[in-house]
């Protein structure tokens, strides 16, 4: 705000001292002239009357001739008065208003209302930079879950779309370069409710400049950073960067886990889904030889998954110099149909869509859907904006860079017992993803379930923690059911239990808690509400434990205590 | 030399200089102290006041305190003179003038202060 005032002060030095000098000059000139009074004697206007007479002059033209009638010398000074008030007025109201339109004093005040917002902020929240589609869908997600979170980004109109947005709580944004320091501490680097930077603004200097600027201002802060390539992830990971998002290569890794294990995919995808999604169907990818058609970042992430994985490619890339594709890939864009056949796709079993154009992308399907119907088709799309046509495109396979990094971040930040859970996961057979598929799908209507994690601490679970400490025994099972009534069940799967250095994976019902527990879940999200109901309340945990509604006010426990 | 600096000081002196002029003479004798040259002052120091805005300088915030000081106290050596000739309609007692001319005092004081002050920032200033 100081900054402001004095931007503020400076633009008007001249407009005031202009004002004051025509004031002052008027004011002379009527105490200068000789008047008449209404006896016919000489008479010369004191100060006052000067300036009385000036005041109301300049601002309203006049009430009229005082104390005396003018004579012909003092309307000649007052014609001009009046002429020189009004221009100096315009003056000065017309540069206050160009101040204010102007843009470097609309940058000062909007970086001032942001930083003040975010002082003030008492909630925990986030640092997001760059809001493009990613950051989109990730600041809409932690909304749903009550996060917080604040945006920079250089362009200012989507700085302006965040705040069109219709989001359940104002997130502040600011039109700000991230690489800038001042700009990441106006956001609250320093604020004890920052939980943590992600930078994800599609560009790997700026990212990189986010992640080193927060690492050096914010030690412990958490910072999540998007890269584009192995470089600049090399480059990040070697300053303590918590974790590098590259969105071609993890989806390169669930398509290669599609082949292998299409049901642990399966349950993966439903966990990581975004909030109220639809259930996704069990998808299975077929063996054989697919075609790829681009060779960018996406394709080679995608080639080295798959080709571990058994799976035959044909590449078509436009331009085979710059992308460093082997020998035997086909020159062309792919949207055309010899390329394709000249690839085999009549004998292929998949194709894979992967071009930096949407349009290419499309029409790389449409062909190769036209000749050889029976393709498995995995499309690439750059931008969220054209959901409604590549809905409408029957693809078996959509990847969508933007909410796979979306999703990735909001697990990290949701349950970060999600890693270690997929992990562990990942060394189970498919008969045992099976049975999980069973499970969650059985408590799950149709909608995705949630995940969260629940930590046996004095902070997030003070009930269990003090029973726990007095010495008494909660099962697994006291926390998955009903506070109301105990025979119900709650919709929800445990799924890992994490204490010191053990692990459990799918724990049973009747495991013992221990003081210090992580434990992930997965379920429906009124489970998570009346499980965080039951951790926090005394007479809730006392009743599922023994089955007896004891009364909680004073009086009525010395009633019913004979 | 830098015509800003230039302008700069010269309305500061001048602030100075009028102030004196009407404040030197008897204390209480209104003949000795002119009305335009109050008037001339204050117009003055209000001008100096402005150009002493929006500097971020330590040395400027200190600048333009006593400048608004000295308006101030010139202001209400006017006001008090209004106020005598047509509320009171006293007119010019001894009494009310050494009261106009101590309040033009302050002012002077002021003025000197801010002054001096240029000549510190100016005599520090290293090329």
């Amino acid at each position: 705000m100081k900054k402001v005032i004095y931007l503020l002060l400076r633009r008007m030095r001249l407009p005031l001292i202009v004002l004051i000098s025509v004031y002052a000059i008027s004011i002379l000139g009527m105490t200068l002239i000789t008047g008449v009074d209404e006896q016919g004697n000489p008479w010369r206007m004191d100060f006052f009357h000067a300036i009385y007479f000036v005041s109301f002059l300049g601002s309203t033209i006049g009430l009229g001739e005082v104390p005396y009638a003018f004579t012909d010398a003092q309307r000649m000074w007052t014609t001009f008065v009046i002429y020189a008030a009004v221009v100096s007025w315009l003056y000065a109201i017309g540069s206050i208003l160009t101040l204010i339109q102007d843009q470097a004093f609309r940058r000062v005040l909007d970086f001032t209302s942001f930083a003040r917002k975010v002082r003030r902020s008492q909630d925990p929240f986030y640092i997001i930079c760059g809001y493009g589609d990613a950051a989109r869908q990730l600041v809409r997600e932690l909304s749903e879950h009550f996060i917080h979170s604040v945006v920079i980004d250089r362009d200012r109109e989507k700085i302006l779309d965040l705040q069109v947005e219709d989001l359940p709580f104002h997130v502040p944004g600011l039109s700000e370069d991230a690489t800038d320091s001042d700009g990441l501490l106006a956001a609250g680097l320093k604020h004890p409710c920052c939980r943590g930077v992600i930078a994800l603004s599609g560009d790997d200097d700026v990212n990189l400049a986010v992640a080193i600027t927060s690492k050096l201002l914010a030690p412990e802060l958490p910072v999540i950073c998007q890269s584009d390539s192995r470089d600049a992830a090399a480059n990040m990971a070697s300053f303590g960067t918590d974790h590098i998002i590259d969105p071609f290569d993890i989806f390169a890794s669930h398509l290669a886990m599609m082949f292998h294990s299409p049901r642990l995919h399966l349950v993966y995808e439903w966990i990581t889904a975004v909030h109220d999604a639809p259930l996704s169907e069990f998808k299975s990818p077929p063996a054989g030889t697919w075609v790829l058609c681009g060779f960018g970042r996406f394709g080679k992430a995608v080639q080295e998954y798959i080709t571990g994985e058994g799976v035959q490619t044909r590449l078509i890339e436009a331009d085979t110099g710059a992308t460093g594709a082997p020998l035997d890939a086909i020159e062309g864009r792919g949207t055309e149909a010899n390329t394709l056949v000249e690839a085999g796709i009549k004998n292929a079993t998949g194709i894979i869509a992967g071009t930096d154009s949407d349009t290419n992308n499309l029409s790389i399907l449409i062909t190769a859907r036209d000749l050889n119907p029976g393709l498995f088709t995995v499309v690439r799309q750059n931008h969220q904006n054209k959901d409604q046509i590549f809905r409408a495109a029957d693809i078996d396979i959509i990847m969508q860079p933007g909410a796979i990094t979306a999703q990735h971040i909001l697990s990290l930040i949701l349950a970060p017992l999600l890693g270690d859970f997929l992990n562990l996961a990942s060394d189970q057979g498919e008969e045992w993803a099976n049975v999980l598929v069973s499970r969650v799908a059985g408590v799950v209507e149709d909608i995705t379930p949630e995940t969260w994690d629940l930590d046996i601490s004095p902070l997030a679970a003070p009930a269990v923690f003090d029973c726990l400490i007095r010495g008494d025994k909660i099962r697994l099972h006291d926390l998955c059911v009903h506070p109301q009534n105990r025979a119900e069940q709650l919709p929800c799967v445990p799924l890992l239990i994490k204490r010191d250095n053990e692990k459990l994976l799918l724990p049973g019902m009747e495991v013992q808690l221990h003081a210090g527990d992580h434990i992930l879940f997965c379920g429906r999200e009124e489970a998570m509400r009346q499980a965080r109901h039951t951790i926090n309340d005394h007479q809730a945990l006392y009743y599922i434990r023994t089955g007896i509604d004891r009364p909680s006010g004073a009086l009525w426990r010395w009633l019913t205590n004979d | 030399m830098n015509l800003e600096k230039v302008i700069f000081a010269f309305f500061s002196i001048l602030a100075l200089t009028l102030n004196f002029g009407f404040f030197i003479g008897e204390v209480d004798n209104p003949e000795h102290h002119n009305a335009y040259e109050l008037f001339a002052a204050l117009i003055v120091s209000l001008i100096a006041t402005i150009m002493k805005f929006g500097d971020r300088a330590h040395i400027g915030a200190l600048l333009l305190a006593t400048s608004l000081v000295a308006d101030l106290q010139l202001i209400a050596a006017a006001m008090v003179w209004g106020f005598t000739l047509y509320v009171v309609e006293t007119g010019l007692t001894p009494s009310i003038t050494s009261s106009i001319v101590s309040l033009s005092a302050g002012a002077l004081l002021a003025n000197l202060t801010s002054v001096l002050l240029l000549v510190v920032e100016t005599v520090t200033f290293r090329r």
